[in-house]
């Protein structure tokens, strides 16, 4: 299990291909890959910065983690989160889950994302043609993450 | 008591400041972003409904207890992913 919230690029087929390296028990390995689009809201964006809260940020994600794990029966789960200057196109957040079978790689996968998505410190700044912008949260992103409420 | 108190993304931008120390009592977290919005102006900004809140690293309630040495942080609705 790794979370890793970084600066850097990275190559998501390479994360993909680790997730069932050297488990030959693994039977399933479900991904979300999240990218910067060039259009949000009604506007073009230029770039992004991803500003988080350093300590809290692997915390946070150490617990979402830890819960999908109490969950679900995974054999891996990584998280990786980037953080500061992007451009379109790049990605920004990976979620990859091994387990014996689908269903459980399937939901933890999204579990993961929504709870994220609500309970994460990350904040993206957009850059458009008229200049820089906070991005909102949305009501849509904690009806998501309400759905596991009762699914314990 | 006294407490480190963060801020981050539109309110750090707002408030023109990422970290401070707060000396007074507090019961909860709630009553010290009560404190800090009657400082009027652009500190009205903690006063939003759909603020967010951490204590010691961990997301929490504004009823949360607060103990002198604590570190709170404020901060907009978050948006990762």
């Amino acid at each position: 299990m790794a979370i890793r919230v970084q600066t850097a690029a990275f190559d998501p087929g390479v994360e993909v291909n680790a997730l069932h390296a050297a488990n030959v028990g693994v039977g399933a390995v479900v991904s979300f890959i999240g990218y910067v689009r060039d259009f949000n809201e009604g506007r073009e964006i230029a770039g992004m910065f991803l500003e988080h809260y350093p300590g809290m940020t692997e915390k946070a994600l150490g617990k979402i983690t830890a819960e999908a794990e109490q969950r679900w029966p995974l054999l891996r789960l990584d998280v990786l989160h980037r953080v500061g200057a992007l451009e379109p196109g790049e990605p920004i957040v990976f979620v990859g889950v091994a387990s014996a079978h689908r269903q459980a790689a399937f939901d933890a996968c999204a579990f993961v994302m929504d709870y994220l998505k609500t309970r994460a410190p990350f904040w993206k700044k957009e850059t458009s043609g008229d200049g820089p912008h906070w991005v909102e949260g949305r009501d849509s992103d904690h009806a998501a993450a309400g759905r596991w409420v009762d699914k314990t | 008591m006294t407490v480190k108190v963060l801020y981050f993304a539109r309110y750090r931008e707002a408030l023109g400041l990422d970290t401070e120390t707060v000396d007074g009592e507090f019961a909860t977290l709630d009553a010290l972003r009560a404190h800090l919005a009657l400082r009027g102006g652009v500190w009205q900004v903690l006063a939003e409904q759909n603020l967010m809140c951490a204590r010691n690293e961990e997301l929490c309630q504004l009823d949360e207890p607060l103990v002198s040495g604590d570190e709170v942080a404020f901060f907009p609705t978050v948006t990762g992913g």
